[in-house]
This record gives C-alpha cells, sequence and structure tokens, in this order.
C-alpha cells in the first residue's frame, strides 16, 4: 500500500477545451446552478441554521423546537449558562480536550515520522511483516476491555497519559502511511552528502529528514487534531470519570429524562463547533489534500 | 556505497512508535482472544470456553447486531459511493458556485459526530421536529423517524451520509482531477459528447478513487458506534443495535467476557469483509 501524493491538474479536466468556450453561457446552466445552489443550502445550511437560531433563543422559545426567527436574543446569557453548568465542567472540558489532542499530535509526529522515515527506507525481509501491521491496525477495530485491563495493570487506566497513547496507538497506522508515502518523494542523495560529512544517523534523520517532512508534518496536526478532538468513543471507555469529561461528553449535561434544555445544548454544540471551523477556513486545502493523499493509491 | 546503505537505516528508529502500537493495540488485539472466552472481572477470570459466543450467536437482543450491522454498512456505503461520485463529478464543473458547494459539503466532516447526532435527532422528533413540520405543512404525515423500528435504522443511516459524504467526494475530486487532459482531447477528437466522457473517461478512470471510498465508508459502517449511541441508544427495542453498540452494553453491564467475546466478532466480520474486499478491489486495479 505505496500512498502518493495526487498531482493536481492546473486546468480543470471537466471542460474540453473548444470554440464553443467562447460562447456566452446558456439559460440552462444557469438554472443548473441555480438549483445546486439552493439544494446546497437546502440538505447542509439549513441544520446549521437550526443549530444556531435554536442557540440564541430563551429556554421556553427554543422548546418549540421550529425554525422562526427569535423573539429576542439571549446568547450571551446562554453561553454564561454554558459555562457555569456542572461547577465549570466545560473548561475542565476544553482543559481536558486540548492537552488530549496537542499530546497526541506531539507523539505522532515524532514516532510517525521516524518509523515512516526507516519502513520507506529500509527493506529487509521483515518489510512485508510491517506492512502488514499496518493494515492491520487501519482494519481491525481495537478491542476494548482488553485495552483498559492493559491500561489498568499499569496504573494508566483514566488518566491523561492513558487515553493520549490509546489514541496515538490507534492513529499510528494511517500516521505512518503518510509520512511512508511522502518519504518516497525524498531523494536519498540529500543523505548520502550528509553521510559523507559524517552525519551519525540521528542527527541524520532530526536535522536533514525531520525538516524536511514538513508538509506532511502539517497534514498530520491538521487530521490529528480533527480525529482526536472530536472523538467521542475513545474516552468514552478509556478515561471515564467526572473529572475526566471532555468536551463531546459535556453535550449531555443539558439532557435528562425529564427536561431537556434545548437553547443551553445548542449553544454548548455551536461552541465546541468553534475550534473545527477554525481550523475549517485557515486549513481547508490542507485538510481535503491529507484526508485524500491517504487514500488514493 | 551500497553496502553502507541499508546500514545507514536503524530499525532503533521503529521502536518509539513500535513499542506503543504493541502495547496499546496489538496485544489487547491478541489477548481478547482468550479473555473472549472467559468469565472476567477484569481482576479475576475463569475459563469457559465457547459459551460467550454461543450466547452472542443465539440471544435474539444479541445477534440482531449482525444483520443490523450489514444493512448499515451496505446502506451508508452504497449511499457514499453513488452521491460522492456525482457530487464530485458535478463540482470538478466550471461552475461559479463549485467552491461555495464545495465548502458546505465538506464541512460536516470536521463537526463532532455526536453534536451531529442530536442536532438530527431533535430534527427528527416526530411532532415537533422539523422534517415532520415541514413535511405537514405541504400535507404529507412525516413518518417516527427514530421512533419505528422499521426506518430507525435507515434514518441513522442518512445522518451518516450527510456527514460523511463530503470525504467520499473530495476523494473522488482528487481522483478525476488526476485524470491527463490526453483522454478528453482523444474524445473530443472522435466527437464525443458529455455522457461518452462520464461513462468512458471520469468512470474508470476514478477507479482507484472509487475504490478507496468503498473501503473507507465500509470498514467505517461496521466499526460505528458513536453515531448510533447520539440518536437512538440502539432503541427502539434492539432495532438499531449495532455490534459495536452491543459491546458498550455488555461492557456497561459488566459483562466484560462477553463483551470481549462481542469485540472477536466484530473482528472476524470487519476482516472477513474488508481484507478480501480490499484484494478483489486492488486486483481489479491492476486490471486496468
Amino acid at each position: 500500500m505505496i500512498t502518493k501524493t495526487i498531482k493536481r491538474s492546473q486546468f480543470n479536466p471537466l471542460v474540453v477545451r473548444s470554440s464553443k468556450k467562447e460562447k456566452p453561457r446558456s439559460k440552462s446552466k444557469w438554472a443548473i446552478e441555480f438549483m445546486a445552489i439552493l439544494m446546497t443550502i437546502f440538505i447542509f445550511g439549513i441544520p446549521f441554521y437550526f443549530v444556531i437560531i435554536n442557540a440564541v433563543k430563551d429556554a421556553t422559545e427554543s422548546a418549540s423546537l421550529n425554525m422562526a426567527w427569535p423573539a429576542s436574543f439571549h446568547i450571551i446569557d446562554n453561553i454564561n449558562a454554558v459555562f457555569q453548568a456542572q461547577n465549570g465542567m466545560i473548561m475542565r472540558a476544553f482543559y481536558n480536550s486540548i492537552m488530549i489532542t496537542l499530546l497526541s499530535i506531539f507523539l505522532l509526529i515524532i514516532m510517525g515520522s521516524m518509523a515512516g522515515y526507516v519502513l520507506q527506507r529500509k527493506k529487509s525481509k521483515l518489510s512485508p511483516l510491517f506492512n502488514f501491521l499496518i493494515l492491520a491496525g487501519l482494519i481491525i477495530p481495537p478491542a476494548i476491555v482488553p485495552t483498559i485491563w492493559v491500561l489498568n495493570s499499569i496504573g494508566l487506566f483514566k488518566t491523561m497519559p492513558g487515553i493520549v497513547l490509546v489514541e496515538v496507538a490507534l492513529h499510528l497506522p494511517f500516521t505512518v502511511l503518510l509520512y511512508k508515502g511522502f518519504m518516497a518523494t525524498i531523494p536519498k542523495e540529500i543523505e548520502e552528502a550528509a553521510i559523507i560529512d559524517g552525519c551519525t544517523k540521528s542527527k541524520l534523520f532530526f536535522h536533514i529528514i525531520f525538516p524536511l517532512l514538513k508538509p506532511v508534518s502539517s497534514t498530520v496536526i491538521v487530521l490529528t487534531a480533527v480525529a482526536v478532538y472530536n472523538d467521542f468513543v475513545n474516552p468514552l471507555y478509556f478515561f471515564p470519570g467526572s473529572e475526566n469529561a471532555t468536551l463531546q461528553l459535556t453535550l449531555y449535561n443539558f439532557t435528562s429524562m425529564y427536561k431537556t434544555e434545548w437553547n443551553l445544548l445548542f449553544t454548548n454544540i455551536l461552541l465546541i463547533s468553534i475550534p473545527p471551523l477554525i481550523l475549517f477556513i485557515f486549513f481547508n486545502k490542507k485538510i481535503i489534500s491529507g484526508m485524500t493523499s491517504g487514500s488514493i493509491k | 556505497m551500497t553496502s553502507s546503505l541499508s546500514k545507514r537505516y536503524t530499525y532503533y528508529f521503529l521502536l518509539p512508535a513500535g513499542i506503543v502500537y504493541l502495547v496499546f493495540f496489538i496485544f489487547p488485539t491478541v489477548m481478547s482472544l482468550f479473555f473472549s472466552m472467559t468469565w472476567w472481572s477484569l481482576t479475576d477470570w475463569k475459563f469457559i470456553g465457547f459459551d460467550n459466543f454461543k450466547t452472542f450467536l443465539t440471544e435474539d437482543s444479541l445477534n440482531v447486531g449482525f444483520k443490523n450491522t450489514i444493512i448499515y454498512a451496505v446502506v451508508t456505503c452504497g449511499l457514499k459511493v453513488v452521491l460522492g461520485l456525482l457530487l464530485g463529478v458535478f463540482l470538478c464543473t466550471k461552475l461559479k458556485s463549485v467552491g461555495f458547494i464545495r465548502s458546505m459539503v465538506f464541512f460536516p466532516t470536521l463537526l463532532s459526530t455526536i453534536a451531529v447526532g442530536i442536532a438530527f435527532t431533535m430534527m427528527m422528533h416526530p411532532s415537533q421536529g422539523l422534517f415532520n413540520v415541514t413535511l405537514k405543512a405541504m400535507g404529507i404525515i412525516g413518518p417516527d423517524w427514530l421512533g419505528d423500528t422499521k426506518i430507525a435504522l435507515l434514518s441513522v443511516a442518512l445522518v451518516d451520509v450527510w456527514k460523511g459524504v463530503g470525504i467520499a467526494t473530495v476523494i473522488y475530486i482528487a481522483g478525476i482531477m488526476s485524470i491527463p487532459n490526453d483522454y478528453y482531447e482523444a474524445l473530443m477528437i472522435d466527437g464525443g459528447n458529455s455522457f461518452h466522457k462520464f461513462w468512458n473517461i471520469i468512470l474508470p478512470l476514478s477507479k482507484p478513487a472509487m475504490n478507496s471510498v468503498i473501503i473507507l465508508s465500509f470498514i467505517g459502517g461496521l466499526r460505528t458506534f458513536d453515531l448510533i449511541w447520539a440518536m437512538t441508544k440502539g432503541g427502539p427495542g434492539f432495532s438499531t443495535d449495532l455490534i459495536a453498540s452491543i459491546i458498550y452494553k455488555q461492557y456497561q453491564g459488566g459483562f466484560y467476557g462477553l463483551s470481549t467475546a462481542g469485540n472477536v466478532i466484530l473482528f472476524i466480520v470487519v476482516s472477513a469483509l474488508a481484507f478480501p474486499l480490499y484484494a478483489y478491489l486492488n486486483r481489479k486495479e491492476v486490471d486496468l
């Protein structure tokens, strides 16, 4: 399984260059475009509008769950209420989520780049085994209770290092694959020159190769950030306890069997969607190219 | 120089990644084969052979997971493959709004599954929800999306497609963009129309992209847990229970051996379907 970054063509392949291009756009084309925009707004826009509009309403108004324009705006009150719920659980959750994400990214970059580098360069009888292990990691679902048992035995269950190491282990195969794929594009002559100059193995990697891997590293950063930040399942299993809440779990603060405070729930959804939104605005292209480069051979 | 070539790289570099991967992934996976055959309380275990598997296969509340998991994976995967292709082809045209539509389609993939699940659960409320209120305005009585055992699983699958079709679309776009222009020029000389362009060029040449979409979304579908948990928690009854949600329920109930047996079963189901599918799709690719 060799990954290869896709060469993006400069031209648009769906438009055949011909004299037809100079003709003014026909009415039917405008109609198609109009319909497309309308459908996009209908299918993808309305859910966002629904969440946002209900986040600014007060409790009674949002209880009817409709799309009507709010009679009055309560977004500041709602944000305050969300921050105060459960003794400020969301602050704790922000801290936990962000720490888990940052630590996972850091470890994945170091470990993944070292492994990807050696696996791409060194070919031996063991290579097929390593390739199989990477593929297995991409396909096999993690064994839940045995992992808890391992964490418990070494005293890391319900701890930050524990959840971080699990996240790292589960995201390593894809990360190594990305680094391995990119290493194939770096010429070996660079290393030969460094060796002649008397560079040691670790210096060669950390001072010469690692900086060249920057494009993949930034891909790993954004992809891991999205995946780990949004992860619900692993913290649920491996990081339980009220002190250990992550942001995804704060969503359950406002639903109970008897009463659900919709406006606060929607405000909470909005608040925790802000980091992905920021990532999306600044790294849109990086995220898309990362997601596609790992999957197309 | 050749002798120093392989010496230049050392497998010591694999150690940090290897240790973490072995301890927190490979070892638990291997141990799950053993613990699935035990009565287990984390500190104490008793070997009971295949009893857990028997329970899993015979009890109705547990084996419903197989059927549901396969249905869920096939429906989500199929819709993502088809809709992703259509969207991908459409978004490779030179319309002015392509950037806007692409962003709108892709953005949900970055959101939290739980948040999306909760928001859609509200919109699928049988009487107050947005879906049925809109349908009512049009004079149609909408179904109870998540409360009707016949359609609840499909409702969740639709939300999964809403959230995940963006990844399929960008993979297709990348595949279509990498088709060399020569093909279109050749087609133009031969006088082909846009249907020929789609059928004879885009479809066969975006096959690697399609294979990735199939594999990714199929495995993703088989392993789904969070969306089901956010929307129905397996209900009503057990009509939307997937293997992954049953694993969690057994874990919550303290049946660790049974939960691990569920894990092994999921592992077998995923491997039995995904590895052959992967091999089959790759073999086809070589033929191209």
